[in-house]
C-alpha cells in the first residue's frame, strides 16, 4: 500500500461526508445529492465520482471488481484497480460473483447480481435533463414538480420522425415512480437489469459533484408509451467466442473487407461460459 | 500483498509511463532543467499554475511544472490533486493589500496620485522582438534601484471612497464559503464567485473578460489600480487572540472601476470589480475583475443577458482541471455506447429502407 495517504486514498471526514450523502440518495432514489466531491488524481471524466463512492464504502474484506466497457482488462479499469490496490489493498477480482463492490462504467454484468453485492457506476453527466434544459437550476425545479412532460415529448418527436425513440444509451429512466434519472451511459439493453435489482446501486458524478441511488428492490421504469413499449435492444448474433444468444455485444473489426466478430461486452460472463462448455 | 487481477493492460500501462518519463527527460546530452531553475526563471508559468492549482507553493509549483513538461494545465491539476489530501487548518484575516509594498503599482484614472505610479518589472513598453542575445547565455545589466520607501501607498479606491463617488469594499467579516469542500450551488454568493474565478482557466476568464467590452454585457471598465506585491498572511489562533503572521504571499490586484447609473433608492456612483492573482498575473488579475462585474449584473439591477453575466454558466465552465477532464475522457473506450448507436443507425436505416 502506497505510504502517507488514508486507506483508500478519501481522509475519514470525506468519507463520512460522502456516506452521510449515500445515505440521502438511498432515502430519495433517483434524487440527485450535491456533494463536496474533493480533488482526486485521476482526471475528471476518468470515473472520479464512482471512485469517491468506492473508496467511502471500501472496507478491508472486499472484493473489487472493476469494469469499463463491460471488461476488467480494459486500461482504465486496470488503472482504477489498481489505484485501489495501492491505496487500500483490497482484493481484487474479475469474477462478478466474487465481487462484493463492483465500479462499472458503461455496463451492468450480465449475471444476476445479489443482495451482499453492491454497484458503483461512474457518472459524466448526472443530469437527465441536460441535454433539454442546460441550466441545472432550472432542471432542479422541474424535479422538484416531477415536470417531466419536456422529455416525453423528446420521446413523441423521436417517434414521430424515425419510427421509434433514437436513445441507445443513457436512456432515461423513473426511479420509484417519482424520479426521472440518468442510469449513465450504460447501453439501453442494460436498463431492466436496473428493475428490482437485488444489490444496491450507487451512482456518482465527481466533476458535477453529484451522487444518488437506487435501493435494492427498487421499481425502475424506462421511459415509453403504452402503444411504444420500451425495447432493449442488441447486435442480433451470437457471441462468436461463446456461442451467447443473449448478451450485449462488442463488434469487432476483423478486416478492411467488412468482416466483423461480434462477442460478449462481459468479458467475465463470456470467459465462465467458455470454461464450462470445455469441462462439459 | 493481496492478489491483484492482472492483463495486457497493465503492462501497457506501465510501458506508457516508462516511455514518458523518458521523452520528459530529453536529451540526455542536454543537462536536465532544475526545478530551481523553472521557479526562478519561468516565473510565470509557476504563478499560473499556483492560481490555477489554488496552491501558493512555488516549490511544488515548479516541480508540476517540470513533471507536467511544460503543460500548465496538467501541471495546475498535479498541484490541485495534491491540495486535495492537505488539511484546511483554518481560515486567515482578509489580505490587507493597502499595506503592500509594491513592486508595481499603476493607475490608468489618475496622472499622479498619492505613492505616484510605478512600472516594476513589467512588459508593457518592451519591443516584442526576439531577443537573441538570450540564446546566448549571459548575465543582465544590472538595474537601476531607488531608495526603499517604507510607508504604505493608499489604494485609489480610498482615494475616491472619501467622496462617496464609489462603492466601498465589501463586508469581510463573515467567513467565506470554500467551494473545494462544498459543491458550488447557485444562485452564488460573490465569495464563492471569486474563489471559482481565482483558480479559474486564464484563457476562458481572458475570452469572457474581452466579450463584455465587445458589447456583450458592456460595463464600461476603466483600471483604478493594479498591484503588485508581496502581503503578509495573518491568522487569529484561538490560543492567543491576535493575529500574527504565519508568511508572505506575492499577489496582483486589480480593481476596475465600473460605471452604474443607479436606481431609485441609490445615486449614481462608480462600481467596482475585482482580481486577484497568486504571483505575477496581471492579465488574469483584470480579466478577472471585468468578470466580477459582469457577474454582479443581477445584483445591481442591469439586464443579465451576455455570458459573462451569467453566473451558472461562467462558474460552471472556468475550471480548466474540470474541462480538460471531460473532454479528454471523450478519448476513452466508448464501444459499448457506440455499438448501441450504430444499432439504433442499423435499425431506423432498414425500416426506412424495408
Amino acid at each position: 500500500m502506497t505510504e502517507g495517504y488514508n486507506f483508500a486514498y478519501l481522509d475519514e471526514q470525506t468519507k463520512r461526508m460522502i456516506r452521510r450523502a449515500l445515505l440521502k440518495a438511498v432515502a430519495i432514489p433517483g434524487h440527485q445529492i450535491p456533494f463536496g466531491g474533493r480533488e482526486m488524481p485521476l482526471p475528471y471524466g476518468w470515473g472520479t465520482g464512482g471512485i469517491q463512492v468506492t473508496a467511502a464504502i471500501l472496507g478491508a474484506d472486499d472484493v473489487l471488481k472493476v469494469i469499463d466497457q463491460g471488461a476488467d482488462d480494459t486500461t482504465n479499469a486496470v488503472s482504477i484497480r489498481r489505484f485501489f490496490a495501492r491505496t487500500a489493498g483490497v482484493r481484487a477480482t474479475t469474477r462478478t460473483a466474487e465481487a462484493s463492490v463492483i465500479q462499472t462504467r458503461h455496463r451492468i454484468p450480465e449475471q444476476t447480481l445479489r443482495e451482499d453485492q453492491i454497484m458503483v457506476y461512474q457518472v459524466p453527466l448526472p443530469e437527465p435533463l441536460a441535454k433539454l434544459e442546460p441550466s441545472r437550476t432550472e432542471a432542479r425545479k422541474m424535479h422538484a414538480l416531477a415536470e417531466y412532460g419536456a422529455m416525453h415529448v423528446k420521446l413523441y418527436e423521436d417517434i414521430t420522425r424515425y419510427g421509434h425513440v433514437s436513445i441507445s444509451y443513457d436512456y432515461p429512466v423513473m426511479v420509484n415512480g417519482r424520479h426521472l434519472m440518468s442510469p449513465s451511459p450504460i447501453p439501453a439493453f442494460d436498463n431492466p437489469k436496473l428493475h428490482m435489482s437485488p444489490a444496491l446501486q450507487l451512482f456518482g458524478a465527481g466533476r458535477e459533484k453529484r451522487l444518488y441511488a437506487v435501493p435494492p428492490w427498487t421499481s425502475v421504469r424506462s421511459l415509453d408509451f403504452e402503444d411504444h413499449p420500451f425495447r432493449a435492444t442488441r447486435a442480433p448474433h451470437a457471441c462468436g467466442l461463446c456461442g451467447a444468444a443473449d448478451s450485449y455485444l462488442d463488434e469487432v473489426v476483423t478486416d478492411d473487407r467488412g468482416g466483423r466478430l461480434f462477442c460478449c461486452s462481459d468479458t467475465d460472463y463470456c470467459e465462465r461460459r467458455r470454461e464450462a462448455a470445455a469441462a462439459r | 500483498m493481496a492478489y491483484v487481477a492482472v492483463k495486457g493492460g497493465e503492462r501497457a500501462i506501465d510501458s506508457a509511463h516508462a516511455w514518458l518519463a523518458q521523452a520528459r527527460r530529453g536529451d540526455q546530452s542536454v543537462p536536465e532543467i532544475g526545478v530551481a531553475q523553472i521557479e526562478g526563471q519561468l516565473g510565470r508559468a509557476v504563478d499560473r499554475v499556483m492560481a490555477e492549482g489554488s496552491l501558493y507553493d512555488r516549490g511544488l509549483a515548479a516541480l508540476a511544472v517540470k513533471q507536467a513538461q511544460g503543460d500548465l494545465i496538467e501541471a495546475a491539476f498535479l498541484l490541485r490533486a495534491y491540495r486535495s489530501t492537505l488539511p484546511r487548518l483554518g481560515s486567515s484575516l482578509p489580505l490587507d493589500t493597502g499595506a503592500m509594498r509594491p513592486l508595481r503599482r499603476i493607475s490608468a484614472v489618475f496622472k499622479d496620485l498619492p505613492g505616484g505610479q510605478m512600472l516594476g518589472p513589467t512588459t508593457d513598453y518592451t519591443h516584442r522582438l526576439l531577443d537573441f542575445s538570450l540564446a546566448a547565455e549571459g548575465h543582465p545589466p544590472a538595474a537601476p534601484e531607488a531608495a526603499a520607501e517604507h510607508a504604505p501607498i493608499p489604494r485609489v479606491h480610498d482615494v475616491l471612497g472619501e467622496e462617496g463617488l464609489i462603492e466601498p469594499d465589501g463586508g469581510g467579516e463573515a467567513e467565506p464559503g470554500d467551494l473545494t469542500r462544498q459543491p458550488l450551488r447557485f444562485p452564488a454568493a460573490r465569495d464563492l464567485r471569486l474563489q471559482a474565478l481565482a483558480r479559474g482557466d486564464e484563457g476562458f476568464l481572458l475570452s469572457l473578460g474581452y466579450s463584455t467590452q465587445r458589447g456583450y454585457g458592456n460595463n464600461h471598465p476603466f483600471v483604478g489600480e493594479i498591484r503588485l506585491g508581496e502581503v503578509a498572511i495573518e491568522i487569529v489562533p484561538p490560543e492567543l487572540g491576535f493575529p500574527i503572521e504565519i508568511g508572505d504571499v506575492i499577489v496582483t490586484e486589480c480593481q476596475m472601476i465600473n460605471q452604474f447609473a443607479g436606481s431609485k433608492t441609490m445615486a449614481p456612483r462608480f462600481t467596482r470589480g475585482y482580481g486577484l492573482a497568486f504571483g505575477q498575473g496581471e492579465r488574469r488579475a483584470m480579466a478577472m475583475a471585468l468578470v466580477d462585474r459582469g457577474l454582479r449584473a443581477e445584483e445591481l439591477g442591469e439586464d443579465a443577458t451576455a455570458p459573462a453575466q451569467d453566473a451558472e454558466f461562467v462558474l460552471s465552465h472556468c475550471d480548466n482541471i474540470e474541462a480538460t477532464g471531460f473532454v479528454e475522457h471523450l478519448k476513452l473506450p466508448h464501444y459499448v455506447d457506440f455499438q448501441s448507436e450504430l444499432e439504433t443507425l442499423r435499425r431506423i436505416r432498414a425500416e426506412a429502407e424495408g
